[in-house]
């Protein structure tokens, strides 16, 4: 008996006309791509942006310069009442305020993530367009379960994270595309119960933001 | 070979199947109102980029291109896929799908598992083969669900219960989850959804997704969701079970870049939904560490076989296409009798299944073109209807009544004397049933025309008697 996988290649190859394919990738390429590929915002405009469409999504948003992340994320904290978070094994030692707990994820079990007061990560893209962030799950941007199971997420971008375009920022990502990425655009929501965006459902349901400029 | 769709191979034909509905003014209006919203967020946000046709035609561009390098692509993905350490394994058919899946399961030795929204799952009727080899399937999934708790039918492709309003889903979760109280708004409702699966999540060690895009450069699999449940299901559990149709291939990385615009506007009115998981095999550390993938055929190559609705393969499962058809938004998802509604289900449900179940569907459509306009790949829908509603009367399936008017309209059409006395003959026939100048309640086969519709008297004097009528060299 031919096996499965045999039997649907088959069936594909005799549903296609397969005889005189040009090879799969030379299409490919000549597909038309007239959409914006490159953002045409400068800098200020784009920054802007992107923090219009994260509230949008009722996220917090703060800015600030490289050398106040400490002060702005124990300022965000003591907004949100929490006196420490759980953090990446890599995140930068400057980030975090000697006055505040921060607890180093070494392989935390899931019940134990489902108890922290929430979780501080960098990020490895973000979108202005859509007030999207994008983390690519290395030791930097922590482990999938990390930014998932706390209810509260706090994430660091630096304004050359930005791209206008979703094209610009996962050209970006292009070489580490094999590795687990997620894509986070505000708090987790649901838009299932009468169709309105409701926010909070199974992820982190308060996101806020930190803009590096 | 077994292709099913959902509960699809049992349902009664459309029209007798909505006319119930088309009585039930909570779904009527539940429905009507989801729709709008929707409706006008996706005009909103679709608005706001220039380049929306642009991403169009190259999201149609990609889809048509890979399909017809179908074989290549899934191979190339099959061998990415298992590089990464993950496992890949093919079904013709629901019952091969099913099989796989349970066997999969038993091996584990689990009796439980978590589920994120998966309609190929549905489509090959997963949780009745779970649950008959003694598997506890948990949708989780907030519509999904709604739908489980109350053994209901997913009524969209996008929003299973959207034929439920806030008020009927708190009564629903009071009783089910076993609650003594629960507020009444949207929050409170997700809050309790929040609750009762945590547990779940955190306890139950295989997972069952569907997948929205299989990467075949990469061998990378994404999942597109807003709660987070997608993310916990593909996240926490040992092992994860992917099952995809086959069409859900894309080339490359790089081609997300054009579905993940498209997809999230057209389908929920966002700029971007919440979430999105991209995962490739096994990655140590982080995620399960078992992954399957099943390829599912079930009646797609048959589909791509056929030149003229080779494109029902397109679909990103979007919905928009739902959101503004005029017949789904008076009858809503259930008078399909299959868990693909609307419009893309009146194409893709009776391809699955074979033109001879479900061939009151192509039918199901004023084919005014709504959902061509919206839809994020271009898929020409009201074409299709139309070849497909071709296919069932060259099979002499299309209805009796449809048979004989056809035949006496062609013998009255062949002559001008023989039309000349039908027009006669109706002229007086149609009296009783006239007002106006028009017909309404016409007994036998114009029935169900005009149940539905007005249908204009054939007037008293006809052109070409007044044309012969008339003096010559009258003035017309």
């Amino acid at each position: 008996m031919t096996s499965a996988r045999e039997q649907i290649l088959t069936r594909i190859r005799s549903a296609i006309p397969t005889g005189e394919r040009p090879a799969a990738r030379d299409v490919h390429n000549a597909v038309a791509r007239q959409y914006s590929r490159v953002g045409q915002l400068q800098r200020e405009p784009l920054l802007e942006l992107f923090e219009e469409r994260l509230r949008d999504y009722e996220a917090g948003v703060y800015r600030c310069s490289e050398g106040e992340i400490a002060r702005t994320i124990a300022t965000v904290l003591a907004a949100r009442a929490k006196n420490g978070l759980v953090i990446p094994s890599s995140v930068p030692r400057s980030w975090l305020s000697p006055n505040l707990s921060f607890l180093a994820d070494d392989g935390l079990c899931y019940s134990a993530l489902d108890k922290v007061p929430g979780v501080l990560t960098g990020c490895s893209a973000a979108v202005a367009l859509s007030g999207t962030v994008i983390l690519v799950h290395t030791p930097e941007d922590g482990r999938r379960a990390l930014t998932l199971i706390p209810d509260y997420h706090l994430c660091v971008v630096f304004a050359d994270q930005v791209s206008e375009t979703l094209p610009e920022a996962l050209g970006k990502l292009q070489d580490q595309a094999a590795m687990p990425i997620t894509t986070i655009s505000g708090p987790s929501a649901t838009s299932d119960i009468e169709m309105t965006r409701v926010k909070g459902v199974h992820g982190p349901r308060v996101l806020d933001v930190i803009l590096v400029i | 070979m077994s292709i099913r769709v959902g509960k699809a191979a049992q349902a009664a034909a459309f029209p007798d199947a909505a006319k119930p509905l088309l009585n039930n003014f909570q779904i009527r209006r539940n429905v009507r109102h989801a729709t709008e919203v929707i409706r006008n967020k996706r005009a909103n946000v679709v608005g706001e980029m220039p380049d929306w046709e642009a991403l169009r035609d190259a999201g149609h561009a990609i889809k048509q291109h890979t399909l017809l390098h179908l074989d290549t692509y899934l191979q190339q993905f099959e061998e990415a896929c298992t590089r990464a350490g993950g496992i890949v394994h093919w079904a013709t058919d629901a019952d091969e799908a099913s099989r796989i899946i349970v066997e999969l399961i038993r091996s584990k030795g689990e009796h439980e598992v978590i589920k994120v929204k998966t309609m190929t799952s549905d489509e090959i009727q997963l949780n009745p083969s779970l649950e008959a080899a003694g598997i506890t399937p948990y949708e989780t999934d907030l519509a999904d669900l709604i739908v489980q708790l109350g053994n209901d039918q997913p009524s969209h492709i996008v929003v299973p219960a959207l034929h439920r309003n806030k008020a009927e889903i708190r009564e629903l979760f009071l009783r089910e989850m076993k609650l003594d109280q629960l507020g009444d708004t949207a929050e409170d409702l997700a809050a309790a959804a929040r609750a009762y699966l945590r547990e779940k999540f955190l306890r139950v060690r295989t997972a069952v997704s569907g997948a929205n895009f299989l990467v075949a450069e990469t061998g990378s699999v994404c999942v597109v969701e807003s709660e987070g449940n997608g993310r916990m299901c593909l996240t926490l559990p040992e092992t994860l079970i992917t099952i995809a149709g086959i069409e859900k291939v894309i080339p490359t990385f790089r081609d997300l870049e054009v579905f993940l615009q498209l997809l999230p506007r057209s389908a929920t009115g966002e700029r971007m939904n919440p979430y999105n998981s991209i995962w490739t095999g096994v990655t140590p550390g982080d995620g399960p560490q078992s992954f399957h993938v099943i390829l599912l055929d079930n009646g797609r190559t048959n589909v791509l076989a056929d030149d003229e609705s080779r494109d029902t393969l397109d679909c990103i499962r979007c919905g928009a296409c739902l959101n503004v058809c005029p017949v789904y938004r008076q009858t809503g998802g259930h008078a399909y009798g299959s868990i693909y509604a609307g419009p893309i289900g009146a194409i893709v449900t009776p391809q699955l299944l074979g033109m001879e179940h479900s061939q009151s569907l192509p039918y199901a459509s004023s084919l005014c073109g709504a959902c061509y306009e919206v839809c994020p790949v271009k898929i020409n829908i009201p074409e299709i209807l139309i070849h497909l509603r071709g296919k069932v009367v060259h099979n002499g399936d299309a209805p009796l009544e449809e048979r004989m008017a056809m035949k006496v309209a062609s013998l009255a059409l062949g002559s001008s004397a023989r039309f000349s006395v039908a027009q006669k003959l109706v002229r007086i026939g149609q009296l009783p049933f006239q007002s106006d100048g028009k017909l309404s309640g016409i007994p036998g086969m114009l029935a169900a025309w005009t149940a539905s519709r007005d249908l204009n008297a054939v007037p008293a004097e006809s052109f070409r008697e007044w044309w012969a009528k008339r003096k010559k060299g009258q003035p017309a």
